[in-house]
């Protein structure tokens, strides 16, 4: 493939581009507090990214994934300052635990759909922050908990400029994982899997192991940004874990586009930047963010990427055949009698 | 040889039996139509035969094995693939992304090739997209190969099913009504195209209301009435049958 195709497709052009966007950040952002919006929007945004796999890509829907990111804080949290683990191994273990219960819970839930799905997970993330907020003793209840900081080979991480790279390279390394995964056998049985269930698993795809799968990668996805997070901010809250959480994570996903790894950023960037912009509006600000998304939703329903793309998207129209090729559709094609 | 065969196979929705008590066998290498009047079982026995439901009572075997309560993914993994009358396409996809998901059971589906998209992967998948490039372009829709499937009309996503349930290279091809909405020339493609796969040693069931399709091309029909075998046999034994003119155009007919 020439150069120039391959910089126009998402895998390498989107890619090159989110990676410029995150080295010359720095030269953006004026102090310490922009760094901040900075490094909480791009843990929103590897959330997201996880979370589009599921939502955008494989068609099913998650409004517990709060408790996957809060577990992960806790998590991590509660091995590496209660009990003094590595903090790079609590992490670690925290996320492989996460992966693990996401796979329980995943077998059962994923069995339903729509509406039910979305009643299991959100009785899933609701059971947590429970959980975190009553055993106290462990969690520190709604009081929180102190963090201690990363401490990577005896070297300790910390102000906002160091942790900026840490979660913008990781940004990156998650983007490209999920663009990696939706372009392969795996990721194809997924979105076939929204296209049509019964027609994905007649060519053989084994639906409810890949439910569980995707489901699981999310989960991942979530704890390492939670622990990132718990690790980053040397502080983790209930606020994390809360039914609201979940909510603005699946918001940050519809609104930057569904089925787009960069719409799924963009997203979780304008969404985590937008309340803090709108700090100037006062007591009025959570109207205002609130008039902002409806009015997207209402214009552009299929989200901000997606939409854009289309804009900018005279080059698809090319791609059909010419008109003469097209056949007519026969009369009542679309409504038959059934055999 | 018997390529698939049923024992008492019986389907119940509600107080109604769809499927009642059928026994029959379908010759390898040969074309089965199974014909009736609406709403006579025939989709119902399709999704049956496909794992898409569950029998209430009988037994299905393919290939001698007995697959009965499987599930559709474990049915094509035993070599069985099928289309569908109202179209299961996947429009969120291209149609050569379409077609690659037939190929699912052929491709490389480690988790970790995939995350990191590893050279065996890569090459993999060049071997793949040209091989669904091909079976595209064998039933004339190279030209959509990289449209999007919601771009194509009506008598080329039939086709594009098609394709779809040849790239899993079946043993067993089951065609729901592929003739259903066509005009006679897309009809006449299908024709030669069933002729050309059954020529190749594929098995072929096709449910059809086109009788000039069914008599032309199948080597035994299967007639079902109330989901009951109303006759089987070669095609001229069956247009001769008085009670398959009965069940189709009524007693008085005769």
């Amino acid at each position: 493939m020439p150069l120039r195709d391959r910089l126009a497709t998402p895998r390498t052009g989107g890619l090159a581009a989110l990676a410029v966007v995150v080295a010359v950040g720095p030269a953006l952002l004026p102090n310490s507090y922009f760094y901040d919006v900075a490094i909480l929007a791009a843990l929103n945004a590897i959330v997201c990214v996880g979370l589009n796999l599921l939502i955008g890509y494989a068609g099913q829907i998650s409004l517990g994934h709060a408790g996957f990111f809060g577990l992960g804080a806790y998590g991590s949290a509660i091995l590496a300052s209660t009990f003094g683990g590595p903090p790079l191994a609590a992490i670690a273990a925290a996320v492989a635990a996460v992966a693990a219960l996401a796979y329980l819970i995943g077998r059962p839930i994923l069995r339903l759909r729509g509406h039910y799905l979305a009643m299991a997970t959100l009785g899933f993330g609701i059971i947590v922050s429970l959980v975190v907020a009553n055993e106290d003793r462990l969690t520190g209840g709604p009081d929180g908990l102190t963090v201690v900081p990363l401490a990577v080979f005896g070297l300790t991480l910390q102000g906002e400029r160091a942790w900026y790279w840490i979660v913008g390279v990781l940004l990156v390394a998650a983007v490209w994982i999920a663009l990696n995964l939706v372009d392969s056998p795996t990721g194809r049985a997924l979105r076939a899997l929204h296209g049509s269930e019964v027609g994905a698993e007649v060519a053989g795809v084994d639906a409810a192991r890949h439910k569980v799968l995707v489901f699981a990668i999310s989960a991942v996805f979530a704890a390492v940004a939670g622990s990132l997070n718990a690790h980053y901010a040397g502080f983790i809250t209930p606020s994390k874990v809360s039914f609201l959480h979940s909510i603005e994570l699946v918001t940050m996903v519809v609104f930057g586009g569904m089925a787009s790894t960069f719409g799924a950023v963009l997203g979780a960037a304008v969404l985590t930047a937008l309340p803090q912009l709108l700090t100037v509006f006062k007591d009025y600000e959570m109207v205002v963010l609130g008039a902002v998304m409806m009015g997207t939703m209402v214009f552009m329903p299929k989200g901000l990427v997606p939409t854009l793309a289309a804009l900018g998207g005279g080059r698809r129209a090319t791609t059909r055949p010419p008109a003469v090729e097209r056949q007519p559709d026969p009369p009542g094609a679309a409504a038959e009698p059934r055999g | 040889m018997t390529m698939l065969r049923t024992e008492g196979l019986a389907r119940d929705f509600g107080g109604v039996r769809a499927v009642d008590d059928l026994t029959f066998e379908i010759e390898r290498g040969a074309v089965h139509s199974i014909i009736g009047p609406n709403g006579a079982g025939k989709t119902t026995l399709l999704n049956l035969l496909t794992g898409v439901y569950s029998a209430s009572s009988g037994r299905i075997y393919v290939d001698g094995k007995d697959l009965t309560g499987r599930a559709p993914h474990e049915f094509a993994a035993a070599g069985v693939a099928r289309t569908f009358q109202n179209l299961q396409v996947f429009f969120n996809m291209s149609a050569l992304e379409n077609v690659m998901v037939g190929r699912h059971l052929h491709e490389q589906r480690g988790l970790w090739a995939a995350l990191i998209h590893t050279p065996r992967l890569v090459a993999a998948e060049r071997i793949g997209r040209a091989e669904a490039r091909e079976l595209l372009a064998s039933v004339g829709l190279e030209a959509w190969a990289d449209a999007a499937a919601d771009a194509l009309p009506y008598g080329a996503l039939k086709r594009l099913e098609i394709a779809r349930a040849l790239a899993a290279r079946p043993r067993l091809l089951l065609l729901d009504e592929p003739a259903a909405g066509l005009n006679p020339t897309e009809t006449a493609e299908i024709h030669a195209l069933i002729a050309r796969l059954a020529e190749e040693g594929l098995t072929v069931v096709l449910v059809e209301h086109n009788m000039q399709l069914v008599m032309g091309v199948s080597d035994r029909i299967l007639v079902l009435d109330y989901g009951r075998r109303l006759a089987e046999g070669a095609p001229e034994t069956v247009r001769n049958d008085p009670r398959v003119v009965e069940a189709y155009l009524g007693a008085e007919a005769h």
